[in-house]
């Protein structure tokens, strides 16, 4: 129990990612509202996002903007700074998501105009009617 | 142009298109046939070029940008990606043929915009097979799903609900995906595939290995449609545009096995993937025959044309699964020579179902009668379809079923030989249900469209005729096309 | 024998194939389109005719079309055996022909166009399968053969028509998909090759449980061959036309499924193979029963079509049950009967064709009295009973004569009681028939005064193939050498 104790605190950040992803898992497969779903994906895959961030973090770690001269003359010391590529991809997968956003957005649009309402069992109603 | 960034015209063709396509097909859509079938037909002669050099001097590896490896993205060009690229190419050639005379009558005065999704859509499939990093297949993967969710959602009715599904579902799948990516970074420091797959042997036993790739399996499953993580595709595909489905369908479940192979041999290693967990290996290719069977079985409950091929469609992705999964070399020859031809008989059936929608106004069962009379060539095309989704020989769909089932005997799969060939039977079933109706039963009364349609349009009928003469040719042509490229195209490694 | 390279099997194959084009183009000129279906009979004879003397000879011809498969390409063969059955297929063709114009005019039948187009893909397909050099052309080639004569068994177009139609496709293509298809890919898989190779190809690769299995596929699997119980589709298809009936199901089809399964017999397991595991038996039993059993139901079918249906699937039976035997004398039987039958219910058939166009009755009870205005084609009729039964001096009785012998000679007298049962049964269902037509008197109120004998365009192939079945007792020679030579005595 202890030791699964100290896993949990040692690792926290992960552990509160996996619960983020759970909570936007649930959303997307459990809830009836359109809008709903699309958050629940937008949570989910923001704890992916913080999950990659996560990765790249080193103790004590500084901002990897280096100085030319200090890099040239002393070399970089990998240890000291934190890994930027997770970041980077990041930055990557936040526009993708944005875009999917962006697109679900607009449909949901249409399908309001459509049917007059964002409830997908009133949608269904409707499409049976 | 060097003959050495060949491949990258290949991909950029349609991208540059994509963007005059809706610049100038603005204006005038006068401007989106030639843009968009120049584009392509460049690309498809590019690939053909690009297959050859790497049949003749192997495969190669091509840094964008001149950034080295591991930090720079790496596209592979091996032989199976080159076959990849011309199946694309050649494929949505053929399509956009079609597709532009169906569009026209359904999106009037949206054609730029169809045709700008459309073209992205491609160069999305086609980066997607040369890529060689493991992140980046992400983001094209996200590319080619977020044109699709778009052009689905062009089409009526309840096509936008359709196409919302298809978002949640399709970015559960992608995020699967991008976790199991970020589990391989965690553990090699890397997202280069050979750069991962050359680290990973040495992490041998480490739990999260397994995870990796299960997230990343279960990723590209969803996003193949896997049974039973199908749901969204049938709605999606049969409610886009006809124009859409002509491409979408045969293309996306096809280049997704493909990433599916490429993350399972490319990545990970064959030892690994198959051997590592003997049980999985099994368990996988029981669902894809459970697959197969529901699939069939669902399609049987359909009375519409284009639902009943959607339905197809997850039948024959539990095909190409179950035979990469056979861990074999001639099972996943079978699945490798399914792609190509799963690929051209649902181009062939589609572009049929678009012929006759475009004539007709519908697909439902009762709406098909007497269309062998009406429409002889347009049915004549679609017989031969059929008969290969059948498996008739010489038509192409025999000779894959032909190598997925000896590979499922040499394995010992029973079950998967059982549900090939009753999924066959179901085909046959089901595609006999229609060329009865088509062709035996008479309109009772001639309805006032009924009497209208004729023959498709010449813009529909050549695609259509050219995807036909494609399935004989390929099957007649099976045996060299299996000894000089698919051959070449297996991992190392398999079971011979 | 040695086989040459040449394109003439090709040929002969194709030659109906690429006629179908202008019989589509005439759709609106029947004369114009007969012409292009006889011209397309009578040469493909002479195709096949012409390779005859040099097969006589041990010299072959060999086609390779496509290397598909490892070890298995898509390839013709021309044989003694294949020879043999393209031979009497391609001359019954051109009777056919002849007599389809005139059925077809007679009854003013609609699609005609459809009919003649489908009827010569069927033709090219049945020639393929004669010249198929493995299993698998030939499976493609009896694939070919189900899905065109498709079309002609719901020619008809009425619910009666689909549901055969329906009943037909499950039957074949349920078959060929679900049970050859595996035999096959099994059989390649233990054995490398699928090349119908004298002496078998699966000697000492398979245990006498995988044999038997695979024997199993292959004789129930080729339901063409109308083995019970997958016999339901030949009554069932006797709804399509009857010249559809006398050469598909009389002759071309139902043929193509015992050629089949006696060139799996000959050239995948070998007799001696089948000997040595002692599964023979399997054959023969099945074979036995579907004989019998056949005889007793075509007793009590009172439409003409459907009795001979029933009469056909025992007489298949025959061919099979020579096989079986694995006897020389049997297999030689077996072989033949393939011809002498053809001749024999072809006659037959067109006789009840005959008798439709003339007075448009399908019953045999509706047939009494009937003979005496249809001299012509009741004789022809009795001609080919007998032959069916096995009398002399008709062709029948050469091929039964050599299945008794086969029975004796392999000891298997119980096959020998069921020979001659079987051919008390054949008179039992024949004999009334000719003697309602020729002595019984018509029913009550019914005239017959109206009717006389078919067109000429159907007399004259009866007439024809009813002197051959004659002609073939005195003059089995080329038939027989072809059966020796396939039989490798």
């Amino acid at each position: 129990m202890d030791q699964l104790l100290t896993e949990i605190v040692g690792k926290y950040n992960y552990w509160l990612y996996v619960v983020l992803m759970m909570i936007g898992f649930y959303a997307m497969i459990g809830k009836r509202n359109l809008v709903k779903k699309l958050l629940g994906m937008n949570i989910f895959q923001t704890a992916i996002i913080l999950f990659y961030v996560s990765t790249g973090v080193k103790r004590g770690g500084q901002i990897p903007i280096l100085d030319k001269h200090a890099a040239l003359s002393h070399g970089v010391d990998a240890s000291q700074i934190i890994n930027p590529l997770p970041h980077v991809l990041m930055l990557t997968a936040i526009v993708v998501s944005v875009s999917v956003t962006g697109v679900a957005l607009a449909i949901l649009v249409r399908i309001y105009r459509e049917y007059g309402t964002l409830e997908e069992d009133e949608i269904l109603e409707k499409i049976r009617s | 142009m060097t003959a050495t960034n060949l491949h990258l015209y290949v991909m950029v063709a349609p991208l540059l298109s994509a963007f005059a396509v809706n610049l100038l097909g603005r204006r005038s859509r006068n401007w989106i046939a030639p843009l968009a079938l120049g584009a392509l037909s460049f690309s498809t002669l590019g690939a053909l070029l690009t297959l050859q050099r790497v049949l003749q001097h192997g495969g190669y590896r091509y840094t964008v940008g001149n950034w080295q490896p591991p930090y720079g993205i790496e596209l592979v060009i091996d032989p199976l990606s080159a076959l990849m690229l011309l199946l694309i190419s050649a494929v949505a050639l053929v399509a956009t043929v079609g597709a532009l005379k169906s569009v026209e009558q359904e999106l009037p005065g949206r054609e730029h915009l169809f045709f700008t999704l459309y073209m992205i859509l491609v160069a999305g499939l086609l980066g997607l097979v040369m890529t060689g990093d493991a992140f980046n297949l992400y983001v094209l993967l996200e590319i080619t799903s977020i044109t699709t969710y778009g052009l689905i959602a062009m089409g009526r009715g309840r096509a936008p609900l359709a196409s919302f599904n298809y978002i949640i579902m399709g970015s559960i799948g992608a995020c699967f995906y991008l976790l199991g990516a970020g589990y391989l970074y965690i553990l090699t420091g890397t997202l280069n595939m050979a750069d991962i797959a050359s680290i990973l042997p040495g992490l041998q036993g480490h739990a999260a290995i397994a995870t990796a790739f299960g997230f990343m399996m279960v990723g590209l499953w969803v996003k193949m449609a896997f049974f039973p993580l199908h749901n969204w595709l049938p709605n999606a595909y049969s409610l886009a545009p006809t124009g859409a489905g002509i491409m979408i369908a045969p293309l996306m479940t096809k280049v997704t096995v493909y990433l599916m192979i490429r993350v399972m041999f490319s990545i990970f290693a064959p030892e690994y993937t198959f051997f590592a967990h003997p049980g999985v290996q099994a368990g996988i290719v029981w669902v894809a025959s459970l697959a197969i069977l529901c699939a069939s079985a669902l399609a049987l409950a359909q009375r519409n044309l284009r639902r009943m091929l959607t339905y197809i469609l997850v039948a024959e992705v539990g095909y190409m699964v179950g035979g990469v999964w056979l861990a074999n070399s001639t099972g996943m020859t079978g699945a490798v020579l399914h792609i190509v031809n799963d690929a051209l008989m649902t181009l062939c059936l589609f572009l049929a179902a678009a012929a006759i929608v475009y004539r007709t106004g519908s697909l439902d069962f009762d709406h098909l009668r007497g269309l062998y009379r009406r429409m002889p060539l347009t049915m004549a095309a679609f017989t031969v379809g059929a008969f290969s989704m059948i498996g008739v020989p010489p038509t192409c769909g025999f000779f894959s079923k032909w190598y997925l089932i000896l590979g499922a005997v040499e394995a010992g799969h029973w079950e998967f030989v059982v549900a090939l060939l009753l999924s066959s039977l179901v085909n046959a079933v089901l595609f006999f249900r229609i060329i009865e109706i088509a062709y035996f039963k008479v309109n009772p009364q001639p309805s006032g469209d009924g009497l209208l349609a004729g023959e498709a349009p010449l813009w529909l009928l050549t695609p259509l005729l050219t995807a036909a003469i494609a399935l004989l040719a390929v099957g007649i042509g099976s045996g060299p096309l299996v000894n000089q490229v698919i051959r070449l195209a297996l991992p190392p490694g398999l079971a011979p | 024998m040695n086989y040459h390279s040449s394109l003439l099997p090709l040929a002969a194959i194709c030659i109906s194939l690429l006629v179908t084009v202008p019989i589509l183009l005439s759709d609106r000129k029947p004369n114009l389109r007969e012409s292009w279906t006889l011209l397309a009979a009578i040469g493909k004879f002479c195709l096949v005719a012409i390779m005859l003397p040099s097969v006589l000879a041990g010299e072959g011809f060999v086609l390779t079309l496509a290397e598909v498969f490892p070890g298995v390409p898509i390839q013709l063969r021309v044989d003694a055996m294949g020879m043999f059955f393209a031979l009497v297929a391609s001359f019954l063709w051109i009777c056919t022909s002849i007599y389809s114009i005139g059925y077809m005019r007679s009854t003013q039948e609609q699609s005609q166009t459809r009919y003649y187009a489908s009827f010569a893909v069927a033709i090219s397909a049945t020639i393929g399968v004669a010249f198929s050099a493995n299993l698998l052309t030939l499976y493609l080639f009896y694939e070919m053969l189900s899905l065109s004569t498709y079309p002609l068994v719901t020619h008809k177009q009425n619910d009666e028509a689909r549901a055969s139609g329906r009943k037909y496709l499950s039957y074949i293509l349920g078959t060929s998909i679900g049970l050859v298809l595996p035999a096959m890919l099994i059989t390649y898989s233990i054995a490398g090759t699928l090349d119908f190779t004298a002496g078998g190809i699966l000697a000492g690769h398979a245990s006498k449980a995988t044999l038997a299995l695979l024997l199993v596929l292959f004789l129930f699997g080729f339901a063409k061959a109308a083995l019970m119980p997958m016999h339901g589709w030949l009554p069932a298809a006797m709804v399509a036309p009857t010249p559809v009936s006398s050469f598909l199901h009389g002759v071309a089809v139902v043929k193509v499924g015992v050629f089949s399964i006696l060139r799996v017999i000959f050239g995948i397991f070998g007799p001696d193979l089948l000997r040595s595991v002692d599964l023979g038996m399997v054959i023969t039993t099945v074979a036995s029963i579907t004989i019998l059993v056949a005889s007793l139901i075509a007793l009590s079918q009172d439409n003409l079509k459907r009795r001979l249906a029933y009469s056909t699937i025992g007489q298949l039976s025959y061919m099979i049950l020579g096989a079986g035997m694995l006897s020389a004398a049997g297999m030689t039987g077996g072989l033949l009967h393939i011809a002498m039958h053809a001749f024999g219910k072809i006659t037959l058939f067109f006789c009840a064709g005959a008798i439709y166009v003339a007075s448009h009755k399908k019953y045999i009870s509706e047939m009494d009295g009937l003979g005496r205005r249809m001299p012509l084609t009741y004789g022809a009729f009795l001609l080919g009973s007998l032959s069916i039964i096995g009398m002399p001096p008709l062709g029948g009785f050469i091929s039964k004569w050599h299945l008794l012998l086969g029975a004796i000679e392999s000891q298997q007298l119980v096959l020998l009681v069921v020979l001659l049962g079987s051919s008390l049964l054949n008179a039992a269902y024949f004999f009334p028939i000719i003697y309602r037509g020729f002595f019984a008197s018509p029913a009550e109120g019914q005239d017959l005064s109206g009717i006389q004998e078919a067109p000429l365009c159907c007399l004259i192939p009866l007439l024809t193939t009813a002197t051959l079945s004659l002609v073939l007792f005195f003059f089995p020679g080329v038939l027989l050498q072809l059966v020796r030579q396939a039989l490798a005595l």
